[in-house]
């Protein structure tokens, strides 16, 4: 198998960086943002750019895979 | 009506609809072993994501992240973090799984071991593993099954008869239907899980402390060493905490059931999109957390942290919500279950006993044999539920020691020439077994770290030394040049 591109592997290590690596950073209570103790904030922001950084890895990824047709789903015989 | 009368009543409402459901999604196909352990590989990107989500989705993170929440405090966000990494690993690993999935017509994940490194032994071992470590994950939902009865019928039912009642309808549910049933029943149980979720989330701070950010400030002043790690342990500080998430991630989608649930997919493709968009589903997590955490202070000293989110939804709620909660659980609980027994039996059955003790049975003759293990396998963790009391989130962690064991077999498996089957096979030994001495011997967290992710640090190490000593072997996955159609 062909291994993931350079770009993509990076893309995937910045959620990593940010919510399991650098926890000394942000696992603390304050400053408390929308009511949340940080360390709750962070992790619940990180849930929502993950896919951010996944979808750009997606799009570097999806035109070096096997059988890709553009965007559409292949059907199968 | 009595309030537990009411409660119980709407609880097998909605799980007599559950199965009716799974029922009916089933008996539409002809079941072979196929089209009941992995549908005929029909499943586009709606089914694979409710099939994923479901079996992900577990009890697990309904009952036993509340209750980390509420007696473990701060280390309970591993949960956060590993759901979301488990995606980014997935995104890598799982679309090459599946081409070789398709290209060799795998069902389970120890055909994905024989196929890679052509030995029926290391099959095997990945097979009787994956049973092993799959019986405290069942058990984690049959208990979570037993707590949902428990404090709905207000203690009248115990456990013990919940937990039976459970096993009988979640096993008669996998014999009948197959996977088909499962992916469908997701579609309810997602729906109610979500609306229980946002309502319980939203509703319990906001009625108590007048919402959200009053609650954890009020949290803040009574406890604030609480929300931060270690919170409430000695030892599960912030090198804990990261190593319980690599172990975790990695481990994410090496349960046998997740694996195998990649194969139902239509294309690669799928499974890829699926991995960017499955993470916006965790979103609904935070507003469990929030219940586990209302209830340090509204239900403070109870002796089991798993019962605290159903303890405070039947102190605020009336009793049909209270069902309709109760509910969504059993089927949260009851979802997973089917999906992990089904793997197990079809492990045990297609990949341990025919290879090793019986070449010559028919596929038909193996199809009956992981029927009647759905009934071995049941009443294996029902005993354990039955017999051993641990917290929910504990045995899940369990499970991730094991199984993540797997990791190096399948990453370098995929991505290497190199490795060797003498080196997983040492490798996987070596890791499952330091993980077994360590979990036994109660050397959980080990120098601060989490002891399943030491064992596959030397799992890793294992398969490196020995693979360089036994080099020359091909893989067969090593050019896959892409396939004209």
């Amino acid at each position: 198998m062909k291994p993931p591109s350079l770009g993509a592997i990076f893309l995937g290590l910045i959620p990593f960086v940010a919510v399991c690596f650098s926890v000394s950073l942000w696992d603390r209570v304050h400053p408390m943002v929308l009511g949340l103790p940080f360390n709750l904030f962070w992790l619940i922001l990180w849930i929502l750019l993950t896919p951010v950084c996944m979808w750009y890895a997606y799009r570097l990824e999806a035109p070096r895979a096997p059988n890709h047709f553009s965007r559409k789903e292949r059907v199968r015989p | 009506m009595s309030p537990s009368a009411v409660a119980l009543s709407v609880i097998f409402a909605i799980v007599g609809i559950g199965s009716g459901i799974g029922f009916y999604a089933g008996a539409r196909y002809k079941m072979d072993l196929e089209q009941w352990a992995v549908a005929g590989r029909g499943f586009g990107l709606l089914l694979v994501w409710l099939l994923m989500a479901g079996e992900i989705y577990t009890t697990f993170s309904f009952l036993g992240a509340s209750g980390w929440a509420y007696s473990q405090g701060g280390p309970t966000l591993y949960i956060l973090a590993y759901l979301t990494l488990g995606y980014v690993v997935s995104f890598y690993i799982l679309p090459p799984i599946w081409e070789v999935g398709r290209k060799y017509r795998l069902q389970t994940q120890s055909d994905f071991f024989q196929c890679r490194y052509g030995s029926k032994y290391l099959a095997a071992l990945v097979a009787l593993v994956g049973v092993i470590f799959l019986i405290p994950y069942l058990q984690l939902q049959l208990t979570g099954l037993g707590i949902i009865v428990e404090v709905a019928s207000f203690e009248g039912i115990g456990r013990t008869p919940a937990m039976l009642l459970a096993f009988a309808l979640v096993a008669g549910f996998v014999w009948f239907s197959g996977v088909r049933a499962v992916a469908w029943v997701s579609v309810l149980k997602d729906l109610l899980l979500l609306c229980a979720a946002v309502t319980i989330g939203v509703e319990v701070p906001r009625i108590y402390f007048g919402g959200i950010g009053p609650m954890f400030a009020a949290l803040a002043r009574a406890k604030p060493a609480h929300l931060t790690m270690p919170g409430a342990t000695a030892n599960q500080g912030h090198a804990w905490f990261i190593s319980t998430v690599l172990l975790t991630s990695f481990g994410f989608y090496m349960w046998p059931q997740a694996m195998r649930s990649s194969f139902t997919a239509k294309s690669g493709d799928t499974l890829r999109r699926n991995s960017v968009l499955l993470p916006l589903y965790t979103i609904t997590l935070p507003l469990i957390f929030f219940v586990g955490f209302a209830a340090i202070l509204i239900v403070p000293g109870l002796k089991n942290g798993d019962l605290s989110l159903l303890t405070v939804v039947r102190q605020t709620f009336p009793a049909w919500f209270l069902g309709l909660i109760g509910g969504a659980g059993a089927l949260t609980a009851m979802v997973p279950a089917a999906m992990q027994i089904l793997t197990a039996a079809t492990l045990f059955a297609k990949n341990l006993y025919r290879p090793i003790f019986a070449p010559s049975m028919t596929d038909a003759q193996v199809g009956r044999l992981a029927r009647m293990m759905v009934l071995v396998i049941t009443a294996i963790a029902l005993y354990f539920a039955i017999y051993s009391s641990t917290t929910l989130v504990a045995l899940l962690l369990l499970g991730y020691a094991g199984v993540t064991q797997f990791f190096p077999g399948v990453v370098l498996g995929l991505f290497s020439r190199r490795v060797t089957t003498a080196g997983v096979f040492s490798g996987m030994a070596v890791g499952v077994v330091a993980a077994a001495l360590f979990m036994l011997s109660k050397h959980d967290p080990l120098f601060g770290l989490n002891a399943g992710f030491v064992a596959l640090c030397l799992n890793f190490l294992v398969v490196g030394v020995v693979s360089l000593l036994t080099s020359g072997q091909t893989s067969p996955f090593a050019e896959t040049a892409p396939q004209p159609e």
